[in-house]
């Protein structure tokens, strides 16, 4: 089962405990936008085969929003870390280049 | 090819069965084809079927990076049904139900299709309202659909309890022509008779690029080397990011593990089959006597074909409810599949930004009932350039704002 460490609370939660809530980062559009961003904004995602930063929920517990780095063919962590951020943090960022020296990485 | 038939088995067992031939070859690729398929599953040989057969474009290869049949179609739960809200999806899973019907005799291969019925069960209000709204729609689509009571409900299916501690069943929406049929069967059918019509179909074989000239492919790159091609077609289901990305595009999807179960087989208990979507389970008895039971998709994007285990014990527990007497059942076998996810929860059956290369995905939780008829509009768009089955599944509906609105239609179990 899928246990992440909720940086808000300090709990390490299990999955039951947790809502997933999609891919982080994401650049949201507005009122003047073109059809694109949006399409890019609602629906286009990375998807990727590798490094996923996304967002959860400690829906039974805190409540609060975080962010994970998760490894969606392996289903490994890389680390948890706070919602209130537009990018992941460099220790994240160093612990994925360490154990995945070859991982492509592109963070928009 | 090898005719199966009553026959043959008698002239076989007289020879001791030293006579039957492979089913399909397996050959080398060669270094050019017409029209490349990438994706050896349900609906991409599907799509090279109806290629040949309408079209007379035979000149085929449908490359598979693992075996055939082994992704999503040998991991679903067989259900077929065409009960849809929405014209587009009726349309097209009305056409798929249809060509299931003769499947068996068009392609010579014993697919086990059979239309024992399926009761989607309404157990609150709102969903009896949308279930009968559902009937009044097939009834002017031309897809023969029935609401019925919670009375009949019991009559068809007298296993089950009406008086759920949780969720009483108020009704069903009812679909006596839909059914299951047998999913490998429908791999190995296809396979066999594009085989037949002299396509390729190459196993172990990975497309790892996708080349292109001046906006338009030319051709693969595979594990197995360079193949070139004038048309392509991508129909890989959840690893069609992955695809989209060689070809430099993105899709509006996302890629999730969806699990099923079976149990130890029993005696014959229910013969039709029950999706119960507000409490997230469905279930049908195998020919074998396995209970085959379903659930809800996981939430987070996932590429292992392993899921939560407490997704199953939810599906077990709504079921366990649903019928009291499968709560002692051992299960059997438990196993994932990665299914792609699109924004309005329908399938994308189009051009793409790539000059001729076409993407047939985003079948989400529900696509082995699509496999002949999403095969027959894929098949029509690659040949002619537009297919009316096709029309609102193109990928540009997500930018304009045409969504199918149809997850709210068919609930969970999609």
């Amino acid at each position: 089962m899928l246990i992440l460490h909720c940086p808000c609370c300090g709990i390490d939660a299990d999955e039951t405990e947790l809502t997933p809530g999609g891919t982080a980062h994401l650049k949201r559009e507005g009122p003047g936008s073109s059809d694109e961003a949006f399409e890019r904004y609602l629906f286009l995602r990375e998807n990727p085969r590798g490094v996923h930063f996304e967002r959860w929920r400690h829906a039974h517990g805190c409540g609060k929003w975080f962010h994970a780095a998760r490894c969606t063919m392996t289903l490994e962590v890389f680390g948890t870390y706070s919602a209130q951020t537009h990018a992941p943090p460099r220790e994240i960022l160093d612990r994925i280049a360490e154990r995945r020296p070859q991982e492509r990485r592109e963070v928009a | 090819m090898q005719r199966y038939s009553a026959f043959a088995i008698a002239r076989e067992a007289l020879r001791h069965h030293t006579g039957w031939q492979r089913a399909w070859r397996s050959p080398e690729p060669k270094r050019r084809y017409d029209t490349i398929i990438i994706g050896a599953g349900g609906h991409g040989l599907a799509t090279a079927y109806w290629l040949g057969k309408l079209y007379g474009i035979r000149d085929v290869a449908v490359i598979e990076k693992g075996w055939l049949g082994g992704g999503n179609t040998g991991r679903n739960t067989t259900i077929i049904r065409s009960n849809y809200l929405q014209d587009p999806s009726a349309a097209i899973y009305e056409k798929s139900r249809s060509l299931y019907e003769t499947m068996s005799q068009d392609i010579n291969y014993n697919v086990m299709f059979s239309p024992r019925g399926v009761l989607m069960l309404a157990q609150t209000e709102a969903e009896a309202r949308g279930y009968r709204r559902t009937a009044h729609a097939n009834a002017l689509q031309g897809v023969e659909t029935q609401f019925v009571s919670s009375w009949r409900v019991k009559q068809l299916c007298p296993i089950i309890s009406l008086e759920g501690p949780r969720y009483p069943v108020l009704g069903a929406l009812w679909q006596p022509r839909a059914g299951t049929a047998r999913h490998d069967a429908v791999a190995w059918g296809y396979a066999r008779a594009c085989s037949d019509m002299g396509m390729d179909i190459i196993q172990k074989c990975e497309v790892t690029g996708i080349r292109s000239e001046g906006g338009q492919v030319t051709g693969v790159s595979t594990t197995r080397g360079e193949i070139e091609c004038d048309r392509l077609g991508i129909v890989v289901a959840g690893h069609s990011g992955a695809l989209a990305d060689m070809a430099g595009f993105r899709l509006p999807i996302e890629s999730v593990a969806l699990q099923a179960l079976v149990s130890e087989p029993i005696k014959p208990a229910m013969d039709v089959v029950v999706m119960a979507n507000t409490v997230h389970g469905y279930m049908s008895q195998s020919d074998k006597g396995e209970m085959v039971i379903g659930g809800g998709a996981d939430g987070y994007n996932n590429y292992t074909q392993r899921g939560s285990f407490h997704h199953i014990e939810e599906t077990v527990r709504a079921l366990v409810e649903t019928f009291p007497m499968i709560s002692r059942l051992k299960m059997l076998r438990q196993w994932g599949g990665i299914v792609d996810m699109t924004g309005d929860r329908s399938p994308i059956i189009s051009k793409t930004p790539l000059g001729n290369c076409f993407i047939n995905c985003g079948w989400g939780t529900g696509g082995f009932k699509a496999v002949p008829g999403s095969g027959w509009a894929m098949a029509e768009l690659m040949a002619k350039g537009q297919s009316p089955l096709a029309e609102a599944f193109t990928l540009d509906r997500f930018r304009e704002g045409r969504f199918i609105d149809e997850s709210v239609a068919a609930g969970v179990a999609h």
